[in-house]
């Protein structure tokens, strides 16, 4: 058992989430299957091998440039040539459950 | 009229022998008919609809040349977001959602003269393999009520089988888009990842995540992709590359004058656990590609059987930080709290669903202090491994073909209590998600009870104008 009840706990946690008795039953054999078939890649050896965080990375960076001038590709045109309009206030909070008509409302954080 | 194929459609348009209008009231007509048996639709938008048709009617009326898609009855999965028709993505939690603005993609549909009919069912938040994690309903394969229509893209598929749209988008993160094709029997295409924008589609894991069609034929399929595809300044990660016209590299031949087209079979697609008979109907279709003239080269994906623990670690990681703008404070629902921890914690709880606190919990717990190395880098140095598999291979050949699925579609229920054994219908398709790289999957017979079986084929970034030439090459001659 990779994962006891006070990692599922914990997790739970860190997630904003609650969970009920059942769920956390549940979720800590679900996470004990999944993560015993996921141990499988400690087979591999991959001391020399670079993390591939996502594909554009492989053909987007120009790798005769440094720092920020390599991922040139990645910045948004809206962002280099001035910010484009934004959504109207009013149709920003439109979605909201909670509103005052200017800020979105949320139960108080902090007590008087 | 019974025209199902794009070109169809808008050759009836042009030439007065119906209308946009009719079109859009027929396809209406069939959904409210054949729908509550398939449970494909979550949300119809008939006065947008009818309002395009209008538009592409008058154009028709006044003799103008029309748009590629005019008139052509299309419908979205429910995870791209669409302007003042509700967004879910599948989850109670996006109940009532109401988004301001609309994808790229579905408003380059429209730009083409597209018809959005609605909204399609799918697995909430797109995690899943059979679309019944949908928390609004299941979805029945067209093909067989008794079973599943694949997912995540579910909806999509079945709407396509059941001609309930001539065409449809999907999303396909782990396989969404082609393995819930290959149930249904019909095709769909997961571009290279930077070809289609992602500006508006309801993030899941947003390095995996791909916006793809769902239609008849490989050339509808083209054609839809010509329309989606190419840079958009909202998505940074949308490539600078230009975009061929896949229609008229369709009928470039396979076999020129030149050398033979190469395609790789890996033996890593046809291990334990493919169903025999989909692993003869398969076999018999690489035959036939060589028919055709194609040079068969055996190739090897060493790395394969690693792609699926690689895939459930980098998707849920992704996820679990995704997932986390849904906290009831600016869209969607939210419960009733007197704190806001609380309230956070509530609206999560009773929003979300099974699967999809699952995977927030499994991408928590690989970020974590103390694991990160240990899981989500792991899975980033395997996941450079699998794409090296593919650079490696495509040394050799210009497509890999490969089964879809390794079974046929499975039945309403079989699965969903072994979140495991759910995960491993898509063991043929995550690859490409990893990896980026283009695939199609095309029906290419079917086993002793009548269900499809899809032919997948892969090939190099960026050449989908290949992949098609070739599902196109194929689906011909079949």
């Amino acid at each position: 058992m990779k994962v006891a009840d006070k990692d599922v706990s914990y997790v739970a946690d860190l997630a904003n989430l609650d969970l009920t008795v059942d769920e956390r039953a549940r979720m800590l054999r679900d996470l004990n299957s999944i993560l015993e078939y996921i141990e499988r890649l400690s087979e591999l050896d991959t001391v020399n091998v670079a993390p591939m965080a996502e594909v554009s990375d492989r053909y987007g960076v120009d790798e005769s440039r440094q720092g920020r001038d390599r991922f040139a590709y990645a910045i948004r045109d809206d962002v280099k040539d001035g910010l484009r309009k934004s959504l109207p206030h009013e149709v920003a909070i439109k979605n909201a459950p909670d509103t005052d008509g200017t800020f979105f409302e949320v139960p108080k954080v902090i007590e008087r | 009229m019974a025209a199902t194929t794009i070109d169809d459609i808008r050759a009836a348009i042009a030439e007065r022998k119906t209308t946009a209008t009719a079109l859009a009231a027929d396809y209406y007509a069939r959904i409210k008919k054949e729908d509550p048996e398939i449970g494909a639709f979550l949300t119809l938008c008939e006065d947008r609809a009818l309002a395009q048709a209008a538009r592409v009617d008058a154009l028709a009326a006044d003799g103008n040349p029309l748009p590629a898609l005019a008139g052509v009855p299309i419908a979205i999965k429910d995870v791209m977001v669409t302007n003042g028709v509700r967004t879910t993505a599948g989850s109670k939690i996006l109940d009532n959602f109401i988004p301001p603005y609309d994808c790229t993609a579905v408003a380059r549909l429209e730009a083409a003269g597209a018809v959005i009919l609605g909204k399609l069912n799918c697995d909430e938040f797109a995690m899943g393999s059979s679309t019944e994690n949908s928390a609004y309903h299941v979805v029945h394969n067209p093909r067989d009520k008794s079973r599943v229509p694949g997912g995540s893209s579910g909806g999509s598929a079945a709407a396509v089988a059941a001609d309930m749209a001539v065409a449809t988008l999907g999303s396909d993160t782990g396989g969404s888009i082609r393995q819930p094709a290959s149930f249904c029997g019909v095709v769909g295409l997961k571009p290279t990842y930077g070809r289609v924008s992602r500006y508006g589609l309801i993030a899941f894991a947003s390095s995996l995540d791909h916006i793809g069609p769902f239609a008849n034929t490989v050339k509808d399929a083209a054609l839809m992709l010509r329309t989606i595809a190419g840079r958009d300044p909202m998505d940074s990660t949308s490539a600078e590359v230009p975009v061929p016209d896949y229609v008229a590299e369709l009928e470039k031949p396979i076999r020129g004058s030149g050398e033979k087209l190469k395609v790789g079979v890996a033996k890593e697609y046809f291990g334990p656990g493919l169903d025999p008979e989909v692993r003869s109907v398969v076999e018999a279709a690489i035959q036939r590609l060589a028919e055709l003239g194609c040079e068969v080269v055996p190739v090897s994906l060493p790395h394969t059987e690693y792609a699926v623990p690689t895939y459930y670690i980098v998707a849920t990681a992704e996820a679990s930080s995704n997932l986390a703008r849904f906290d009831g404070v600016r869209y969607g629902f939210r419960a009733k709290a007197n704190t806001l921890s609380e309230m956070y914690r509530q609206t999560r709880d009773c929003g979300f669903g099974m699967e999809v606190k699952r995977r927030i919990m499994l991408g928590t717990y690989a970020l974590s202090a103390g694991y990160y190395d240990a899981y989500y880098l792991k899975a980033q140095k395997v996941r450079t491994l699998l794409t090296r598999d593919f650079d490696e291979a495509f040394k050799k050949v210009d497509v890999i073909a490969a089964p879809t699925c390794p079974t046929p579609a499975f039945r309403l229920g079989e699965k969903i209590d072994d979140p495991l054994a759910m995960y491993l219908a898509d063991i043929y398709t995550v690859t490409a998600n990893l990896a980026g790289i283009p695939g199609i999957s095309i029906p290419c017979g079917e086993n002793h009870e009548k269900l499809p079986i899809g032919l997948q084929l892969f090939a190099r970034h960026f050449d989908e104008a290949t992949l098609l030439r070739v599902a196109h090459a194929y689906e011909r001659a079949r």
